[in-house]
């Protein structure tokens, strides 16, 4: 198992959250302690052992295709922190494909 | 009828109000001017609209008088920890980062208090997006223990368990991942059962962690719990993860004879840290239910103690990916320091986030970033499996496990907000709860010394929330530690 | 050196269901900006997603059709990364268990000229999985707008394995594609529309060697020409490279229809972390044998099948089997009619000569043609007419002009032959007095003709025909003139 040791830029890049120097050190500092805490688990045989992906499995649960009412465009901005044209605005994306 | 209405439990304010003895005018105007009275020591509430409540009120009155009453929590004020979604109300999570959201659609359960009749009453204040044991993480005020003033109520449903410890309202919704729900409870010293993974929607309630979170009563009394159960438990279509599961009559369930149940007591996992005031309430009530009959068996849990970095790989890694949604884009804050489309993202949850919300979310993409996945998050999933099997086995023997809620009473406000580590060692007992999708249960069992409430966690087999609450009911009738109300 | 490329195409369809992937509000392309939303759509705090029973359902139906393996079980994964055209900034999406696996795509090669069919071939498929769409970005000059009626609409990602070698391929197996999913009633696939997207993942190398070359992502190929048109400009621009010396970088380039060139985008995350893991707030899918077997009943006959039938059952040439065949409607149109009449070839013939242009003109200034199911001669009807040819009631000539007056009235055959009756004459005997007539009154076509010219009878015969208003029948007029001219 890697060291636990956190690039703190890198997760803060995918985290999509600006840290700031102090916040760094702090969170790398007590992240450190809690991955080393987390070794424990290391310890265990798990040969064999399926993940728990849900708590009581059930298959297909699924619903028939009919429409069901939904929101106005004014529903849909009710919280809208900017809007044009009953769009949500922001800066102009520059690295799009279209 | 001397004693203020706010004294009163749900079940008793229910009885009256069907017998006319009193309205739901006079209930609800009890329950808010107790709450102006003493929310100013208490800080539980982050919203009211007193307005609207009354309203409800009147409503419920008029539905009574033409005979059109809607059941036992019709006319009833009930509090909603402010992570479940009502329709034009706000909801923060006490978050800067959705100061601003009114949710523009109602959760599901608040979909039923309403076809219940019930009155909701205000916006009750949390550990920021539920992450916490102590409700010091909200980004807006402070809540305190009706019992001392000094001293934290629990987390995450801080807000929710000094509400009803407090005689502002007769009961509330909670929410509960690791412990939120039966953590504060037993450090508030009232009821709160955190139901089996499934049994109530979660359709409406701000996720923390998918596989973990579950809505549930917090009260006075096991009576209390088992009306409000009987209101929220459920399927929901809009919750995939909601179980098909027949709902018993829970109120018969308590009233019901009582049975000689078999109690496991995982002793080997009572280790240190368990504060000896709380050990010694825990052996007096394994001795009570010796007493009644109740066959003591001890159990191993051999996984259990791994319960705290598998909760806190799985529920970080969920909540990575839940809270990403909060990104000032479409409904929350948004920066005005942006430089570009992409800075919006990094500065709005900069601003927006608390400290352990950053923590949880920065360890939760860290252990699910490219590398990482197999040796934490699967082998966590893996290790779930085993500390389920725990229970299962132990369920071979017994009919319920009893732990305590809490390994301490409440600690004073400050004094573990420092170290991370040492505030999740508080959730030791509950956690394991969760990862299993089990009901559990915590009840007031005794009081310390300086009069700090302690309480006992009863943990069942899947959908036997029925059973946890007769036995809850049996300890209750026996004792007056719920009955305790805190001087403020 | 001589280069070889290799292709693999990821193409997006959007199924055609009534509601979205994980949630029941309706989605339908060209609605007002954010008029298909709901709470689950845009992501507000405490909502959850439900699965759509039918898209899963076609989903299976795509892979049925194409040959893959059904997997018993499967589940749903998230695809964790930031943009705001997705609500969730994680997509709901299949990682290692996906729905079908394997399959391949029959395609048809250009041949040597088009009215010769082309080699077929079989491009392998990797797999087929379900997700969901994102929301619309419009760019403006200092910002964006984003629309959400997008979002959560069922798409299926179908990927090939890098078996295609040159844009012909590639223009065939999206033709391919498109037909087959349209004959289902899957998906419309009008590319203009974002129901079929499609990015290509384009790499060379040295002809022989089976090592793969770098592959680059070519993406906002926005049409099936677009695609034909970047592959080989991505082809050429690599081989170029490679022979200065020059190393391709992995990377993902845009396709500029206007420039006719590739570019390099902008780098984003050099390889996305998107930390998939399985979605927690969804349940898996088990697909059981008897469902499967009930969904293939369902299954239309695949277009390339159908072709080898008609051409094998009915010996129909490649020039009418490729306008019939890729049609379902079109295709059923002209069976029904056949069934009417028993004759596919002259079907067949009215059918690809006649109505198709009819149907073309008859559609409004700079609008499709009009479809079969607008024609007002039904497959019936044409049945009917092609009978009443057949039995020699009326000619090949006459039933032309049958044909156009139906097509306007929507009347029978019969009723407009009878109308304007338009019956073959063969009553022999008026038929020889007319001839003596003509014969009488066109002394220098019959010398002509007795001289040995034989092709003078024709002039008689017109205008016997001309007399008889072309229902003469033309090969009695035949057999009486030449008795008269001896």
């Amino acid at each position: 198992m890697p060291q636990p040791s956190v690039d703190i830029d890198y997760v803060a890049n995918l985290a999509r959250i600006d840290l700031t120097a102090e916040e760094k050190t702090r969170f790398a500092a007590q992240l450190g302690d809690i991955l080393a805490y987390f070794e424990k688990l290391n310890a265990v045989d798990v040969t064999g052992v399926e993940p728990m992906a849900h708590a009581f499995p059930v298959f297909n649960v699924l619903e028939e295709d009919v429409e069901q009412p939904g929101f106005t465009p004014a529903e849909a901005l009710l919280n809208a922190p900017a809007q044009r044209d009953n769009q949500i605005l922001v800066p102009k994306v520059v690295d799009d494909a279209s | 009828m001397s004693e203020p209405l706010h004294t009163l439990t749900l079940a008793e304010l229910s009885r009256r109000l069907a017998a006319k003895q009193v309205t739901s005018e006079e209930v609800t105007r009890a329950f808010v001017e107790r709450t102006r009275t003493v929310e100013p020591k208490v800080g539980a509430f982050l919203h009211r609209d007193e307005a609207d409540t009354m309203a409800q009120a009147r409503a419920s009155d008029q539905r009574r008088a033409a005979g059109k009453s809607l059941g036992p929590l019709d006319g009833i004020p009930i509090g909603i920890k402010d992570v479940i979604a009502v329709k034009g109300q706000p909801l923060t999570a006490a978050s800067k980062i959705l100061q601003k959201y009114i949710s523009p659609y109602d959760a599901t359960v608040i979909e039923k208090l309403n076809a219940a009749g019930a009155v909701r009453w205000g916006r009750l204040n949390l550990d920021e997006f539920a992450m916490g044991s102590s409700t010091e993480n909200s980004a807006y005020q402070t809540t305190s223990n009706p019992w001392d003033l000094t001293r934290i109520p629990g987390g995450s449903s801080g807000g929710s368990a000094a509400c009803v410890s407090a005689g502002e309202a007769p009961a509330a919704l909670g929410s509960d991942t690791g412990g939120s729900i039966r953590q504060p409870a037993s450090l508030c010293g009232i009821v709160g059962l955190k139901p089996t993974y499934g049994l109530v929607s979660r359709y409406g309630l701000a996720a923390f962690a998918s596989s973990l979170d579950q809505i549930g009563p917090m009260t006075r009394t096991t009576e209390d719990a088992a009306l409000l159960m009987q209101v929220l438990a459920g399927h929901d279509h809009r919750d995939s993860t909601s179980l098909k599961q027949a709902v018993p009559d829970y109120t018969a369930a308590l009233h019901a004879p009582a049975k000689k149940w078999k109690l496991g007591v995982p002793r080997d996992f009572f280790g240190n840290g368990l504060d000896p005031e709380v050990r010694a309430s825990i052996e007096a009530a394994i001795k009570f239910y010796q007493g009644q009959g109740c066959e003591i068996v001890d159990i191993k849990l051999p996984h259990a103690e791994l319960g705290l970095p598998v909760y806190y790989i799985i529920a970080t890694a969920e909540a990575s990916s839940n809270l990403a949604r909060y990104d000032g884009i479409r409904y929350t804050h948004r920066s005005t320091k942006a430089a570009d489309a992409v800075d919006i993202y990094f500065k709005s949850r900069a601003e927006g986030f608390g400290p352990e919300v950053k923590r949880r979310i920065i360890l939760g993409t860290y252990v699910l970033s490219s590398g990482y996945y197999d040796a934490y998050y699967l082998r966590a999933q893996k290790v779930r499996t085993l500390i389920r099997r725990d229970f299962e086995n132990a369920f071979q023997q017994v009919d319920a496990i009893l732990t305590p809620t809490a390994p301490t009473p409440a600690f004073k406000r400050g004094e573990k907000s420092d170290d991370p580590l040492a505030m999740y060692l508080s959730d030791i007992y509950t956690i394991s709860v969760n990862l299993a999708g089990l009901p559990g249960m915590s009840i007031p069992c005794g009081f310390t010394k300086s009069n700090l409430p302690i309480g006992l966690q009863l943990i069942g087999r899947p959908f036997a929330e029925a059973d946890l609450l007769a036995m809850g009911r049996m300890f209750e009738t026996a004792h007056d530690f719920h009955s305790r109300r805190a001087t403020l | 050196m001589e280069f070889e490329a290799v292709i693999g195409l990821e193409v997006h369809v959007q199924l055609k269901t009534r509601t979205k992937m994980f949630t029941r509000v309706a989605y339908h392309y060209g609605e007002q900006p954010n008029t298909l939303t709901n709470p689950v759509v845009l992501a507000l705090p405490g909502v959850l997603p439900v699965m759509n029973a039918e898209a899963i359902r076609k989903s299976i139906k795509v892979g049925l059709m194409h040959g893959c393996k059904i997997a018993e079980v499967c589940k749903w994964d998230r695809k964790n990364y930031f943009y705001p055209d997705n609500p969730k900034n994680y997509q709901i999406s299949q990682y290692d268990q996906p729905l079908c696996l394997g399959g391949g795509v029959e395609i048809e090669l250009p041949g040597a000229s088009r009215n010769i069919q082309g080699a077929h071939r079989i491009v392998q498929l990797t797999r087929i999985h379900l997700e969901e769409d994102v929301g619309k970005l419009t760019h403006y000059n200092n910002d964006s707008l984003v629309d959400y009626n997008r979002a959560g609409a069922p798409l299926i990602e179908i990927v090939s394995e890098p078996d295609m070698h040159n844009s012909d391929e590639v223009f065939a197996y999206l033709t391919a594609l498109r037909t087959n999913l349209v004959a289902a009633g899957i998906s419309d696939c009008d590319m203009e529309k974002g129901q079929l997207r499609c990015d290509a993942n384009v790499s060379v190398r040295p002809k022989g060697e089976t090592k793969l070359g770098t592959k680059v992502e070519l993406k906002n190929l926005n049409s099936f020409s677009g695609v034909r048109n970047g592959v080989d400009f991505e082809i050429k621009r690599q081989i170029a490279a490679i022979q200065k010396g020059e190393r391709i970088s992995q990377e993902t380039r845009r396709w500029d229809a206007q420039l006719g060139l590739t570019q390099s985008m902008r780098s984003k995350e050099q390889a996305h972390d998107y930390r998939y893991f399985p979605d927690p707030d969804l349940m898996p899918v088990r697909v059981t044998p008897e469902q499967i077997e009930k969904l293939r009943k369902e299954l239309p006959e695949l277009p390339f099948d159908k072709q080898r039938r008609y051409q094998k059952e009915w010996e129909l040439p490649y020039t009418i089997t490729s306008v019939i065949c890729p049609d379902r409607e079109l295709s059923e149109y002209f069976e029904a009619a056949v069934a009417a009449c028993g004759n596919p070839k002259a079907v067949a013939n009215y059918i690809a000569n006649d109505l198709l242009r009819e149907l073309a003109a008859a559609a409004p200034m700079g609008e499709s043609p009009l479809t079969v199911s607008q024609s007002k001669i039904t497959a019936a009807t044409l049945g009917g007419l092609v009978k009443l040819v057949d039995s020699g009631a009326i000619s090949k000539q006459i039933a032309k002009d049958v044909f156009l007056e139906m097509f306007q009235t929507g009347e029978t055959a019969e009723t407009v032959v009878d109308r304007k009756g338009l019956r073959t004459q063969s009553d022999t005997g008026a038929l020889e007095k007319i001839c003596a007539e003509i014969v009488a009154a066109n002394p220098k076509p019959v010398a002509e003709y007795k001289a040995g010219k034989l092709t003078a009878i024709n002039a008689l015969k017109g205008q016997v025909m001309k007399q008889t208003k072309g229902q003469a029948n033309p090969a009695t007029v035949d057999e009486v003139l030449k008795k008269l001219l001896g």
